[in-house]
């Protein structure tokens, strides 16, 4: 037979391939997060100062800056190939059923993983928006501590917060971002070939932990602002 | 049973089809739904409708040529059976049952509610054998021991009947878990090494050709499939893919 | 024409050899100028066509399906038989050939059974080389079990799907063949008509079952792989569309057909439920190895089963009676199919079957429940386990084996046969005969080959378990693709066969016609109606017990049903485009000549043998009697225009290497 290699572009695998990489490596970028967005269980002016100091780091620090480039590229990745394979998906069934029972043999969110990754991808604007978009090009008041000049995220971040609308859209989003998850990530491990009737069991149940943990992080520093709203007592 | 049944109609392979709705009485529990079918049709011809197309043959859940997409499940309600193996004692008299033809791209419609799966065997064409010649001189079947836990899981991926209902459950289309039982079963074998990375390499390229869409690990494949066929098998395609693109030095 | 076997001179055991290094050999070169056609896909016609394209002729595929994978052949379940000796428990070719010329109750030709007791052992090699995944064992060797009317262990298996197995393996080389454009495959086509040019088999008209149209395709030489006609029962274990449409089209051409009364009726299948069953599902007969059959020893316990006052696990041990076990020590439930079919009607015709039709028998796992169960109890160490525990046990190991039969049955009958035991009654399964052919397996058309079960030549008059797999294969890896070359070495001169001739033109026109005919009756009643009625007269009188009086009312009946058929069926829709029921029409057509010629060489052959049994022609004991003096030889009926009216020819049997001797099981 003859070899037809298309190398790491162009088949349908290799897509998913991208997708499944791309994915994993916005997980890690999740935990980074996540352990800074804890810090902000810290109130008053400490937290305040570490918050600062913290986002000063990412802001300048030569490999976090590099890091958030890939981090940016795999957003990109991550849409641009998620919306080229439900592009093909769709196409692949021109005439649908008259009556369609697929709650019978998948799971929700597996079904779901187009509309939950654009609910996803919205979220990030609106976060952006608010806070990456603000640190690098908006106004953002400054102070100096020891001669070194901090942007007040951490007042912009809790302020944020205060807003109900704007907690309530975030919990959703996260909520949304935790089925996106809870179907990704184990499912990352199946298109890279990872399964093993003894390992797969511990990998979907430790990835379904995970989907739901990291959401719950966000979502707990998230309502603590909103209840506590820590930028009132400063 | 009386049951209401809702069947596309398709003239032809241009035509234009739609859903009909065909009362029904006098249906029996130990039918099967294809003799189900075939009652229906005894009756249509008795009163000069032509009867329902539908794809069949060994009425034993084997040769994969019975397909159907009934009540939004493909080959029915029931598990691990084709809808030649399905009961109509699964039913209850006054229900009202969809019967559509399986729906893909790459599965198109001939009439009524048989489709063209030639799809599949030019996917197995581009590279489901070991090429070997049938002269017979071959070595002896003893000479070449395979481990028993192999030997079983390539049978397990052997039994696929290639029906096509995986394609036409997956909300995507996709024929991966088609795909994958033939490249694991060979792959899983001693003779089958020599070409397992020209084989996934030249069967997913045609599989890509024909239209069938992308695999979203929705799982829906496995349950649907009348034989059991694991989702291991795409996963095991998915590496010897990976490996194979990485290591082609074409 | 008289009628020549062709058997090469000189000992059984180097006919073969000798024969095959005689074969003139066609040049490569020549090769690629010949088509050869290949009707149908299973076993036979996969290897076949792969084989041929692989040796260098321009091959044409056709199948009726809509894929070569989905031929009949798929739906053996058992095993294929190969004289490997691996279990060294003393196998041998000469003891395979053996065994199946007397399991075929001395009624099938020496030679063909010798060449194919040969080739069985390249068939496993071959196969494992292309991958089929067998059962093997622990140390990663190939595995075997025994089957019905032998005392050894050959057979060898892929769970309950070997036919799937290794249908797909020849799939797998005809794809390949496919693949490098050597085989052109014709799916959903359907052979209506051969076509012979100066008296030679030169084509044929297909009917493409999607558009409707009748295409012309020529060759040097045409091969019909098309199976058995055991759908003339209706009822019976084939595929719905197993036909014999190709093979009597060649029959009206002038190909004998020989035997056509030796069908076999396989014992193991799951009991017709109702009136509008459509096919019946066999179990496999490797069940019989663990499984005990019996019926109440007692009729009022038959009748109170019936009449669902009795459970079968309540009837205490002496009052089953396991009428094999009694009847047939020395085989006892592993006796070869036709005598296991006829101890199963005799206990239901004497009123102790079990089901709501009084048709039925029990297999029954129970004692291997417990004999697995004590075993792996045993393996496993366990001291004292209890009854039920050694039962789960058994269970445990009985699926290993059986799982998926065991399931299929509780899928089409709803009760489970780990807790009850099977129903099973007798089924029309397989058909030893066929189109008559000689030692090349040619018809007695030039160039008409016919290979598996479309000929009649290795089983006799009855075929034992895991035999079929094992012809078609060797008919299309080994034998035909050799054999054809005798034939086609002497047309390299020929040239491409135009398919402009009057030949062509007329055979498309009778085709034409007859769809025609079927569309424009415009009768009452369906294609079906009147299959069930041939199958209802053929199952009554040509079936499992014949006798005079029957056969020839059955001529009859049959002659009037084909003029009520003509007169009254009811075809809708066109000629043109998708139309089931036209096709279904042409074959009954078919049958409906077929089943009268099947009654008359029931008639004519006045013995009891293998799944042929008269009435008139059995023991006091109610064992067949075969009558070697006088019915020594192949049946080979001539067409003549009435098939009842058919001409016979007879070949003479002749057996140099083994002794005639009353088959006993005993």
């Amino acid at each position: 037979m003859a070899t037809i290699s298309k190398g790491l572009f162009g088949s349908s695998l290799a897509r998913k391939y991208w997708m499944a990489a791309s994915g994993l490596f916005l997980c890690t970028f999740l935990v980074g997060h996540l352990l800074g967005n804890l810090q902000l269980f810290v109130t008053g002016e400490e937290g305040r100062q570490a918050f600062n100091a913290y986002g000063l780091f990412m802001t300048t620090f030569p490999l976090v800056k590099i890091l958030s480039y890939v981090t940016y590229l795999a957003v990109l990745l991550h849409t641009v190939d998620g919306l080229m394979l439900a592009r093909q998906n769709r196409a692949a069934r021109p005439i649908k059923y008259a009556y369609e029972k697929q709650s019978a043999n998948a799971s929700w969110a597996s079904r779901k993983m187009a509309l939950l990754g654009t609910l996803t991808l919205f979220f990030i604007v609106i976060h952006m928006r608010s806070f990456w978009y603000e640190m690098h090009f908006g106004y953002v008041p400054t102070y100096k501590v020891d001669g070194v000049e901090y942007k007040d995220l951490w007042t912009i971040t809790v302020t944020a917060f205060e807003n109900w609308w704007y907690t309530a859209f975030y919990v959703v989003a996260l909520l949304g971002l935790a089925f996106h998850l809870s179907h990704g990530v184990q499912s990352a491990f199946q298109t890279l070939g990872v399964n093993h009737p003894r390992y797969t069991p511990i990998i979907k149940k430790a990835m379904g932990a995970f989907a739901w943990a990291v959401p719950a992080g966000f979502i707990a520093v998230a309502v603590f602002l909103f209840v506590v709203q820590p930028g009132q007592s400063i | 049973m009386d049951l209401t049944l809702k069947i596309w109609r398709q003239a032809g392979p241009e035509a234009k089809g739609e859903m009909k709705t065909y009362p029904i009485s006098g249906v029996e529990d130990d039918m099967s739904f294809l003799e189900m079918l075939d009652f229906l049709n005894e009756e249509l011809i008795e009163n000069g409708v032509e009867p329902v197309v539908f794809d069949h043959d060994c009425r034993e859940g084997i040769c994969g040529m019975c397909s159907l997409f009934i009540n939004g499940e493909a080959h029915g309600p029931g598990r691990k059976v084709t809808t030649c193996q399905l009961h109509m004692r699964e039913f209850s008299s006054g229900d009202t049952i969809y019967i559509e033809p399986f729906r893909a791209k790459a599965f198109p419609v001939i009439k009524d509610l048989m489709v063209d799966r030639t799809s599949f065997d030019r996917i197995q064409r581009a590279g489901g054998y070991i090429s070997v010649n049938t002269s017979g001189n071959t070595i002896d079947a003893n000479s070449i021991p395979v481990r028993k836990n192999d030997a079983d899981r390539a049978f397990d991926a052997a039994t696929c009947i290639g029906c096509g209902a995986c394609v036409a459950t997956c909300k995507n289309s996709s024929a991966m878990l088609f795909v994958s039982a033939k490249v694991s079963q060979f792959s899983l074998l001693p003779q089958g090494q020599p070409e397992a990375r020209d084989r996934v390499l030249s069967m997913v390229n045609q599989m890509d050709l024909e239209g069938f869409g992308n695999c979203t690990n929705t799982g829906a494949c496995e349950v649907e499939c009348p034989k059991g066929i694991s989702l291991e098998n795409i996963a095991r395609m998915n590496r010897d893919y990976l490996f194979a693109s990485l290591s082609s030095n074409k | 024409m008289a009628l020549d076997s062709k058997i090469p001179a000189g000992p059984l055991a180097e006919k073969w050899t000798t024969h095959k290094g005689e074969i003139p050999l066609v040049s490569p070169a020549n090769k690629r100028l010949m088509d050869v056609i290949v009707v149908g896909t299973g076993l036979a016609g996969s290897s076949a066509a792969a084989s041929l394209a692989e040796m260098g002729y321009n091959v044409k595929a056709f199948c009726f399906q809509d894929s070569p994978r989905r031929a009949h052949s798929i739906a053996a379940q058992g095993g294929i038989n190969a004289a490997k000796n691996y279990q060294n428990d003393g196998d041998s070719v000469h003891r395979l050939f053996y065994d199946t010329i007397k399991g075929g109750d001395y009624r099938s030709r020496e030679a063909n059974v010798h060449r194919l007791a040969e080739v069985s052992k390249n068939i496993i090699d071959q196969c494992v080389a292309q991958g089929v995944p067998f059962a093997r064992d622990y140390g990663g060797l190939l595995d075997n079990r025994s089957f019905g009317g032998v005392q050894v262990s050959r057979t060898f298996y892929a769970k309950g799907q070997t036919g799937q197995q290794l249908l797909l393996g020849a799939y797998s080389a005809l794809n390949r063949q496919i693949a490098k454009g050597r085989v052109k495959m014709y799916a959903r086509h359907e052979m209506q008509e051969l076509v012979k040019v100066d008296g030679k088999a030169r084509g044929i008209i297909a009917k493409n079952l999607v558009t409707g149209e009748f295409e012309r395709h020529s060759a040097h030489a045409v091969l019909l792989c098309t199976g058995g006609y055991g759908n003339v029962f209706f009822l019976s274990t084939n595929a719905m569309g197993s036909n014999v449409t190709a093979a009597w089209k060649a029959h009206r051409k002038g190909a004998h057909v020989a035997n056509p009364c030796f069908t076999q009726i396989h014992p193991t299948c799951i009991p017709v439920s109702g009136e509008n069953q459509s096919k019946l599902t066999l179990m496999s007969e490797s069940l019989r190895n663990d499984g005990r059959i019996w019926v109440p020893a007692k009729k009022e316990d038959a009748l109170a089963i019936r009449a669902g006052k009795l459970h079968p696990t309540d009837l205490k041990e002496e009052d089953r009676d396991y009428y094999l076990e009694r009847r047939y020590p020395a085989f006892g439930n592993l006796v070869p199919r036709d005598v296991a079919s006829r101890a199963a009607k005799e206990r239901c015709d004497e009123g102790y079957g079990v089901n709501k039709t009084g048709e039925a028998v029990y297999l029954d796992f129970a004692a291997a429940f417990m004999r697995f169960g004590r075993e792996e109890s045993h393996v496993k160490g366990l001291t004292n386990p209890s009854d039920a525990e050694i039962k789960a046990l058994g269970e445990k190991v009985v699926e290993g084996k059986y799982g998926n039969l065991f399931q299929m049955y509780e899928k089409i009958t709803a009760s489970n046969p780990y807790k009850e035991p099977m129903m099973i009654y007798p089924a029309v399964h397989y058909t030893m005969g066929g189109l008559w052919v000689d030692y090349n397996l040619m018809t007695s058309i030039p160039g008409c080959f016919a290979l598996g079960e479309a000929n009649f030549s290795d089983h006799g008059a009855n075929r034992l378990g895991a035999s079929a797999l094992m012809q078609g294969l060797a008919d299309g890896y080994f034998v035909a693709p050799y054999t054809v070359g005798e034939f086609l070495s002497n047309d390299i001169r020929t040239g491409t066969i135009s398919t402009d001739s009057k030949e062509f033109e007329e055979a498309e026109m009778i085709c034409r016609d007859r769809t025609d005919k079927f569309i424009n009756v415009n009768g009452t009643k369906s294609v079906d109606f009147f299959h069930k009625r041939l199958g209802k007269i053929m199952w009554n009188e040509v079936g499992m017990a014949r006798n005079k009086e029957g056969l020839e009312q059955a001529i009859e009946d049959i002659q009037a049903l084909r003029e009520e058929f003509y007169n009254n069926v009811r075809v809708l829709g066109s000629a043109k485009g998708m139309n089931p029921e036209l096709d279904k029409a042409g074959r009954v057509a078919d049958f409906l000549e077929l089943g009268e010629l099947m009654a008359k060489d029931a008639l004519e052959r006045n013995e009891s043998c293998g799944g042929h049994f008269r009435m008139e022609y059995r023991s006091e004991e109610g064992e067949a009697l075969r009558d070697d003096k006088n019915f020594t030889f192949v049946s080979a009926w001539e067409y003549t225009g009435v098939p009842s009216e058919a001409k016979l020819h007879k070949e003479n049997l002749v057996f140099d290497n083994v002794e005639l001797k009353t088959r006993s099981y005993k």
